[in-house]
């Protein structure tokens, strides 16, 4: 079984798609789309890839990054944020809360397929 | 030097620059030369009448010369040298510009005047589009559902092998975001026209320059209290002038009938009741609703500071022909605002004063009471048409009141089954 990817993302179009690319790519993708209960979702296994979005239902992903690195199951898993605002001042919030990775919607499957590749290899 | 001394050195530089003999200049202003020599040294302050004919014989404008130029002209000035500080302007000479070339100084004041406008009026269009949630989600649905739809035509196009079932998914999938991104677009477009409407591109008409000078003053002038005409001299656009004088005029007129001391007493202790301001000093409805939106927004003294009112005026066309916003009312100008307002039901009903509390569409929308009544206007005369207006105060209402709802304009209000729909909502 490859490495586990967990994708919280309220868009379930683009969920369907990231997951097939990832699949076929090798990768076991796990799916959430709600931000209130994503943290309980990611200790229910810790997952070794994070692809969190920022706009979600419930609660924002900076703030569920923000726990992730507050709990130590979680602080140094690989998070890429996903938003569609690519402002400086996002890329500065994600980095200072501990984000590895930000991408910018509408990505290509090939920069997501190469970004999740080089946080961790299957 | 305060630039309340230099009158007299502009003036005297100005007749030099003309040629003009000091004498003949003292002769054709009817004082003697040695006067004007007092006065071009700065050893005597003039005004009133012998600067405006001082001026006149220099060809100059009056405000150019007497001491308010440090405001309009020298201030802005000044401000100009200091925004391009590697221009290397001779900032200490703004009085010699002014003096011997008063209009291309007035035009470089007057053109930093607009820039500042300008930049204020791109700062303030450009924090309402960041933190305005309804245009952020609306982007954030256009560019998740366009990620969507370019995510999965990548796997159709790129996956020769795939499986006819998810081929199937993925084309449904398409189809279906591609729906959406047409409707979601439309509402992004919806809601940007109405900013645009609201306060951006449009906000160059004459009205709405003439609405922007009287916000800078909180649409309140204590020289019109004191009597005084206002002529609003440094507003160049003869169009905004002649609507801003239309207006001081008007509230002059309001102001004598009104006098602020005893109307302001008045209305405190009738709790700012229209109807019962109108009683007591025996004046149409109409002019104790402007009379209020009027008032100065803060006294400065013992008293509590009145209620921050705003004022609409449409004509018989619907048309808001003046409005001072407050809080979130602000109608559109084009005239395709809600008709639920109470301004345009007080349109349909000549005469009739009409009391209801409204709100926006939303949770946490602030409810506005609204006064309104319409009227005609103007001259009575036999067997001509009457021209009616209507006016209507708003202020913020208790959250506890029931409030009616009206929208903010159909393309972007979401309330379902309305009755006086005119557009379907992009929503």
């Amino acid at each position: 079984m490859g490495h586990r990817v967990l994708l919280i993302e309220d868009e379930p179009n683009i969920i369907e798609a990231i997951s097939y690319i990832l699949t076929k790519d090798g990768w076991t993708v796990h799916t959430h789309s709600n931000g209130e209960t994503a943290m309980a979702k990611v200790m229910q296994g810790v997952p070794d890839l994070i692809i969190l979005d920022v706009m979600l239902p419930g609660r924002s992903g900076y703030d569920i990054l923000r726990d992730l690195r507050a709990q130590a199951e979680t602080k140094d898993v690989p998070v890429m944020m996903l938003t569609a605002r690519g402002q400086a001042k996002d890329r500065e919030m994600a980095a200072s809360l501990g984000a590895t990775r930000f991408m910018t919607k509408p990505f290509s499957n090939a920069e997501v397929l190469e970004s999740v590749r080089a946080l961790a290899t299957p | 030097m305060s630039d309340q001394v230099l009158t007299g050195t502009r003036a005297r530089n100005r007749r030099i620059d003309l040629g003009l003999r000091q004498t003949n200049v003292a002769k054709a202003v009817g004082i003697s030369g040695s006067y004007l020599n007092l006065i071009e040294h700065n050893r005597r302050r003039i005004g009133g009448k012998l600067l405006r004919d001082l001026a006149r014989v220099l060809d100059i404008d009056a405000a150019l010369l007497g001491d308010e130029v440090g405001d309009t002209i020298l201030g802005p000035l000044k401000e100009a040298a200091a925004a391009f500080p590697h221009a290397s302007v001779e900032d200490l000479r703004a009085e010699d510009l002014v003096a011997r070339f008063p209009g291309w100084a007035a035009l470089i004041a007057a053109q930093r005047r607009r820039i500042i406008q300008l930049e204020d009026r791109a700062e303030a269009q450009s924090n309402r589009l960041a933190h305005d949630s309804q245009i952020a989600n609306s982007l954030h649905d256009v560019i998740s559902t366009a990620t969507a739809i370019r995510s999965t035509a990548s796997i159709l196009v790129e996956t020769p092998d795939l499986d006819p079932d998810w081929q199937s998914r993925f084309h449904t999938n398409i189809d279906t975001d591609s729906a959406r991104l047409a409707q979601s677009s439309q509402a992004l477009l919806g809601f940007l026209d109405m900013e645009m409407e609201a306060g951006g591109a449009h906000t160059d008409s004459a009205m709405e320059q003439a609405e922007a000078v009287l916000a800078q003053s909180g649409f309140y002038f204590a020289a019109i209290e004191a009597g005084e005409e206002m002529q609003f001299g440094d507003v160049k656009e003869t169009i905004t002038r002649t609507i801003l004088q239309g207006w001081a005029k008007r509230a002059a007129g309001d102001a004598d009938r009104l006098p602020l001391d005893a109307f302001s007493q008045a209305a405190r202790a009738v709790a700012y009741d229209p109807a019962r301001l109108a009683a007591r000093f025996s004046v149409p409805l109409d002019m104790v609703l402007r009379r209020l939106a009027h008032l100065p927004p803060s006294t400065g003294g013992a008293d509590a500071d009145h209620p921050l009112m705003g004022l609409a005026v449409c004509d018989g066309a619907g048309v808001v022909t003046f409005q001072k916003p407050v809080l979130d009312f602000r109608l559109p100008r084009s005239g395709a605002a809600c008709p639920l307002w109470p301004l345009y039901q007080a349109l349909t009903q000549p005469g009739r004063a009409i009391r209801r509390v409204v709100r926006l569409p939303g949770v946490a929308r602030t409810p506005f009471e609204c006064f309104a009544i319409a009227g005609p206007v103007g001259g009575v005369v036999f067997d001509a048409e009457p021209r009616i207006n209507a006016t209507m105060l708003v202020r913020a209402a208790r959250t506890d009141q029931v409030a009616d709802v009206v929208g903010p304009g159909c393309r972007v209000c979401d309330v379902a089954n309305c009755a006086s729909r005119r557009h379907p909502s992009l929503l």
